[in-house]
């Protein structure tokens, strides 16, 4: 087969995988002059396609054969899609003459399960090492791995690789059993045990090289410095309450970096077992703010999703319906409340909560201040207190508060000549190279 | 009024105002000209003063990182402001100025460092190269790019590059001025125009069935796209060639889509591994 139509297929296979981000790996670079390719910081997005997503790696899979028969998934065993292999060499030289022009920051390599977890692991960790060893590859490598596969092989995976994940794709066994019969939680959380142990335990090793001086750099241990995980949403009856409980605990438990929502969105060989229609894309981009909430914002599930309401409320996002369901604690004055009362004040970010606790020091804010720090006066209005600022009690009380933050109706249309602004929320996602 | 007439670069800034400051001149007493968009009569006009050597006047390094992506912006008020902000930093005895974010000087100057820092974002992401040939002496492929920046950003924004592809011999070409790598040094020359740039690469076709085949058309979201990658960039993007074409069909392979009769689920294969799988999981439903 061509490599154009094996490209075309296996990153066909790869695209469901949300993850893409290339941020958080060591610092390293080619100023040596051998090899090529630099990683740290921040990462970048070289491309977005049409469906919002950003390109930062080339994504594909090794193989689209598999053995597993997963029903939300293009490559599953009773799918009819055509198949193909690349070989690690093709994927090594695709990655580098890819990356010599600056497409993309790196690989993020998955594959189909072909004959047993092992070997297909191996596959996979031979691509990575001719990448580095061979090649003295110095871009980001995401590498998949497989939970039933050896400790070993997750291990060696780690070494090459800046980021290694699991999917843990739906968040019951219920679901799994019944979508996924060849998945299996408990292994996952188990892999993923023994990735966090792994991380960890190359962090302090690292730390210790460094302290002791003259210790060449290169004996400190090498190791992925973060692993995430992704799950579909809207392919079984899982509440977003459900989603995030798992999420949370995946967070709390394994340290995981992200966990990735991505919406069921229907796939080219549909699966009897599947819904026909898809969950709203909303759906998904609610989930992440609240996934933001909970991991930068103090937040806990149960706030955001009360017991006798576990979706999230699709017209408004997470906090200001927190808010709008906790409305004694409102108004807030900017001018004294600690910086986690200020995070739960709807419409401000944690970079303006930054700017207000440091901008307070010098003077008592004012909403011209806010304004210059580009804060929704529209919206954090009936929350706040400022110097010259506070809401009338009817607004707060009101019934129809909520109606305020509605999105207006408007048309949907596909306008190629005015790009809207970017907002400076898009800025930051731009910068960070995350979703 | 003493007017002030530079180059619009950052050192050039900086000698002019290190030198206005040691005077004690007031920021409302200098009228700040970029000596690039003033009319040569005025460029002829001696300078009024001579270097000095610097004294003690102290700024934080924050200030200066700051000053020096403000300087590659376009505002024409930009050096002016730039300069107020240094004297109130320094004679004013504002010496905590650069943490309060709430002061119109301070915000106005994170905000063009902001534009300038998303631009440098930009360029280190759109920039493509295209592999030209190989150096017969040293064998180092020798790669060019195009870009066109909204500032001028190019000194700020190519220590990336050598970084990234030290083993690589390139130049990035943008319309104010060149960045140039040989392997050694870091090189800038004045800008030029794109005609001098070979406008396709072999690997462009590769790239663009990647970029064809990594987007899901059950998925549009077009402002998402152009939030992140605005149209003004498209121009100088090989894969931004085929948007048009994979908007414009995505509605037709969404309904085919749907209109797929359902696959039914084949029987399990006869692999060792699988059965295991299954077998442990058998095991395993007793204990609940």
């Amino acid at each position: 087969m061509e490599l154009t139509r094996k490209l075309e297929i296996l990153a066909d296979a790869a695209k469901y995988d949300a993850s893409c981000a290339s941020s958080g790996a060591a610092r390293k670079d080619s100023r040596d002059g051998k090899g090529i390719g630099s990683t740290g910081g921040m990462g970048i997005c070289h491309s977005y396609t049409p469906d919002g997503r950003c390109v930062s790696l080339l994504k594909v899979l090794l193989t689209n054969a598999c053995l597993y028969d997963c029903h939300y998934c293009i490559n599953r065993r009773s799918s009819n899609v055509q198949r193909a292999r690349f070989t690690p060499e093709e994927v090594v030289q695709l990655t580098l003459d890819f990356y010599k022009r600056n497409y993309i920051e790196g690989l993020f390599l998955s594959s189909g399960i072909v004959r047993s977890a092992d070997f297909t692991m191996e596959q996979v960790i031979e691509v990575a090492r001719q990448l580095r060893e061979v090649h003295h590859f110095r871009g980001y490598i995401h590498l998949k791995t497989i939970p039933e596969a050896s400790q070993e092989l997750i291990e060696k995976a780690g070494r090459y690789a800046d980021r290694i994940s699991i999917n843990v794709e739906l968040p019951t066994q219920e679901g799994l059993d019944k979508l996924a019969p060849e998945k299996n939680l408990a292994n996952t959380k188990q892999a993923m045990g023994g990735i966090r142990a792994k991380i960890e335990e190359t962090v302090s090793a690292r730390k210790e090289a460094s302290q002791i001086r003259n210790a060449p750099r290169a004996k400190a241990p090498v190791f992925a410095t973060g692993q995430s995980t992704q799950m579909i949403v809207g392919a079984d009856e899982s509440s977003d309450a459900l989603v995030l409980a798992r999420a949370d605990e995946l967070y709390r438990d394994y340290r995981l970096r992200r966990v990735y929502y991505s919406g069921f969105s229907p796939i080219p060989e549909p699966s009897v077992l599947l819904p026909i229609k898809p969950p709203p894309l909303v759906r998904e981009h609610r989930l992440y703010q609240a996934d933001w909430l909970l991991r930068f914002y103090g937040f806990d599930v149960g706030e955001l999703l009360p017991r006798e309401d576990p979706n999230l409320d699709l017209e408004l996002d997470p906090k200001l319906a927190w808010a709008l369901r906790n409305r004694p604690l409102f108004p807030v004055d900017i001018n004294r409340a600690p910086r986690e009362l200020l995070w739960r004040i709807p419409g401000l970010g944690t970079v303006n909560v930054e700017r207000i606790v440091a901008a307070r020091r010098h003077s008592r804010l004012r909403l011209i201040d806010l304004q210059r720090m580009r804060v929704s006066l529209k919206k954090v209005l009936p929350f706040i207190i400022a110097a010259d600022h506070t809401p009338r009690v009817a607004v707060l009380e009101a019934a129809n508060l909520r109606h305020r933050f509605l999105p207006a109706p408007r048309q949907l249309e596909l306008n190629f000549n005015a790009p809207p602004p970017a907002t400076p929320q898009d800025a930051l996602m731009a910068l960070s190279g995350q979703l | 009024m003493i007017t002030a007439t530079i180059q619009p670069t950052f050192s050039a800034w900086r000698g002019q105002a290190r030198e206005l400051l040691q005077r004690g001149i007031r920021p409302e007493h200098v009228d700040w000209c970029d000596a690039t968009q003033t009319p040569a009569l005025l460029m002829e006009e001696p300078a009024a003063y001579t270097a000095r050597p610097p004294t003690d006047i102290k700024v934080p390094a924050e200030f200066l990182n700051l000053a020096a992506s403000v300087c590659a912006h376009t505002d024409a008020r930009r050096f002016a402001i730039l300069y107020r902000l240094l004297y109130r930093l320094t004679w004013g005895g504002e010496r905590h100025l650069l943490s309060h974010p709430a002061d119109p000087d301070t915000r106005q100057c994170q905000v063009w460092a902001k534009a300038i820092g998303r631009d440098i974002h930009k360029m280190h992401a759109f920039v493509r190269f295209r592999l030209i040939g190989v150096d017969e002496a040293t064998q180092r492929e020798q790669f060019v790019a195009w870009f066109e920046p909204e500032y001028r950003i190019v000194q700020l924004a190519t220590p990336f590059f050598r970084k990234r592809f030290a083993s690589m011999d390139w130049s990035i070409l943008t319309p104010h001025e060149c960045a140039h790598w040989d392997g050694q040094d870091l090189t800038f020359s004045p800008g030029v125009s794109q005609s001098e740039v070979p406008d396709a690469d072999a690997h462009d076709d590769l790239w663009r069935t990647y970029y064809r085949s990594i987007f899901n058309p059950a998925r549009l979201k077009v402002q998402a796209m152009q939030s992140e990658m605005p149209q003004k960039y498209w121009k100088n993007l090989p894969e931004a060639q085929i948007i048009h074409e994979l908007i414009s069909s995505s509605g037709e392979r969404m309904k085919q889509m749907i209109a797929t009769p359902e696959r039914p689920v084949k029987p399990m294969p006869d692999n060792a591994y699988l059965k295991k799988l299954h077998g442990r999981k058998r095991g395993a439903e007793g204990e609940g």
